[in-house]
Order: C-alpha cells, then sequence, then structure tokens
C-alpha cells in the first residue's frame, strides 16, 4: 500500500495523471512450468469482470504466458524463484499486467526482444515470445537488471462492451 | 464417487492410416504440456514412418508461442523420414499466432 501511495505522489509530481485503480490482484507463483497454465486460469478469471471479447482474453492469456514462459525458462533457468504478477484494472476498461522476476536478467533487450531469437535453441523456443507479446497487447515495455531479474509491463484497453453489444 | 472437474491438459493422439498418420491435438498447448507431447509426436513418427502427417488442430483450446516452437520442431522432425506435414483446422486465435512466424510460407495449413 506504501508503494502505491509512494507511486501515485511520483506520478503527480511529474506531471501525469493519477491512474485511476479499480481492482487489482497480486499473485506470487513459483517457478514450476505447471504455473503457465495456474498463471493464465487466475488473469482469466480476474479480467472477466470486464466482459471481454473472446479475442480480447484469449491475447491477454497468451501474453501473459510468454511472460511466465519467459521468468521459468529464462530467468530462473534451471533454478527456482518466485514470479511476481500483478494484475490492475484502471479507468473504465484499461487492464495493466505487471510480471516480475529476480532471476538473472536480460544483458540486451533490444536484441532479446527480436522476433525469433531465442538463447534456447535445444529446448524448441520459438524466439517469438516478445513478439507475440508486443502484437497482442497495446503496450510493452520491458525493465531487466542483469544478476537482480526483469519487469515485463503490458497495457491493453478492452473496446468499450456498449458500442459491442450495439453492433 | 464424484466426477473429476475437467482441465484442459493437452494430449496427442496419433493414428496411422495407410500412409497418413493423423495427430490428433487437445487442450492447452504451451511450455509445460509442449515439452512432453513433442515426444509422444516424435515416437510414433518415427516408428510409423508415414509419408504424410496430418496435424489436426481442431482441439487445441490455447496455444502460445511454445506451440510455434513444437509445430516447427515437427516440420523438421517429419522430413528427416521423408514425411510431408499439414496442418489441419487451427482455431482463429491460434491461427493469430501461426500468421504472426509467417508458419503459413512454411507448410500447408487447411480448414476441415
Amino acid at each position: 500500500m506504501t508503494t502505491n501511495l509512494k507511486s501515485e505522489n511520483e506520478k503527480r509530481k511529474s506531471g501525469r495523471p493519477p491512474e485511476n485503480l479499480r481492482n487489482e490482484v497480486r499473485i506470487e507463483l513459483p517457478s514450476n512450468s505447471i504455473n503457465e497454465g495456474v498463471a493464465r486460469a487466475i488473469t482469466s478469471v480476474f479480467i472477466s469482470q470486464l466482459d471481454p471479447t473472446f479475442e480480447e482474453l484469449a491475447d491477454i492469456k497468451c501474453a501473459v504466458s510468454e511472460a511466465v514462459t519467459n521468468c521459468i525458462v529464462h530467468a530462473y533457468r534451471d533454478t527456482q524463484g518466485i514470479i511476481y504478477i500483478t494484475i490492475k484494472i484502471l479507468d473504465e476498461r484499461t487492464v495493466r499486467i505487471e510480471i516480475r522476476d529476480r532471476g538473472c536478467g536480460i544483458e540486451d533487450i533490444k536484441t532479446a526482444m527480436q522476433p525469433l531469437y531465442t538463447t534456447d535453441s535445444e529446448g524448441e523456443r520459438s524466439g517469438m515470445g516478445f513478439t507475440v507479446m508486443e502484437s497482442f497487447m497495446d503496450r510493452l515495455s520491458v525493465v531487466s537488471s542483469p544478476g537482480r531479474g526483469t519487469k515485463v509491463t503490458m497495457v491493453k484497453t478492452l473496446h468499450d462492451g456498449r458500442q459491442k453489444s450495439s453492433k | 464417487m464424484g466426477s473429476r472437474i475437467r482441465n484442459n491438459k493437452a494430449e496427442a493422439v496419433s493414428v496411422l492410416d495407410g500412409h497418413t498418420m493423423i495427430i490428433s491435438l487437445t487442450g492447452d498447448i504451451d511450455h509445460h504440456s509442449a515439452k512432453r507431447i513433442r515426444g509422444e509426436i516424435d515416437s510414433s513418427l518415427f516408428t510409423g514412418r508415414p509419408k504424410r502427417a496430418v496435424m489436426d488442430m481442431s482441439g487445441v483450446e490455447f496455444m502460445d508461442s511454445a506451440g510455434l516452437g513444437l509445430i516447427l520442431g515437427r516440420v523438421a522432425c517429419a522430413e528427416k523420414i521423408g514425411c510431408k506435414l499439414t496442418l489441419l483446422s487451427p482455431s482463429p486465435q491460434v491461427m493469430k499466432i501461426l500468421d504472426l512466424a509467417g508458419v503459413g510460407r512454411l507448410i500447408e495449413i487447411k480448414q476441415k
């Protein structure tokens, strides 16, 4: 809670409007691969309160799955760690998802985000994880510190349900 | 005894029909499930050695980029035994991921 207030004050000082937080969920999951599905399921249940279209929900689930898989496959590799997920509903229909780890971090984010780039060729990774996140969400930002971890933030504004039903 | 709640566990069932192998994928395909089912598919391909293989995607409820790796890996695996792989009936959401990677330029994708 303290962190949230601090962050709000910082935003006011920076001139940006404070975010209108409507609801929030925070999850901590061990970096076991079975938790990829668990993260998707929790995301799906939480986002459902906004009455998303099937496509919107599928896009968000896919982006979350990619980010969580990156934590398991790359950040923590053969070790165990915690994946921190925060999902916020802002304003009327904006979803902001933050997925953070305390793993090995990314040396060169620009290269890591290139389509088809992977450091895990033996595991048959396609290297399309960041491309999927970028394509399926409205905004993606990646902040990483080698040896300390990575934070992926994704934002998507859902279509207005009233517009959808009037069609 | 109560009935169990259904989960979306991925399954790969392979059936050889003459020279064609039908590989039916169902459930959620992610990094967790892809690890397991790729071994099952490869085992069926190397045992059956079909001329053609059809990967029926109509039962796939979710797929992320791990599914892309699974498909592209099986294309390479099929080529090793002289087998041509086709994808059948991916959902619109799965198709969105396939399009992102340009999979349609590498292998044939058909609808039922």
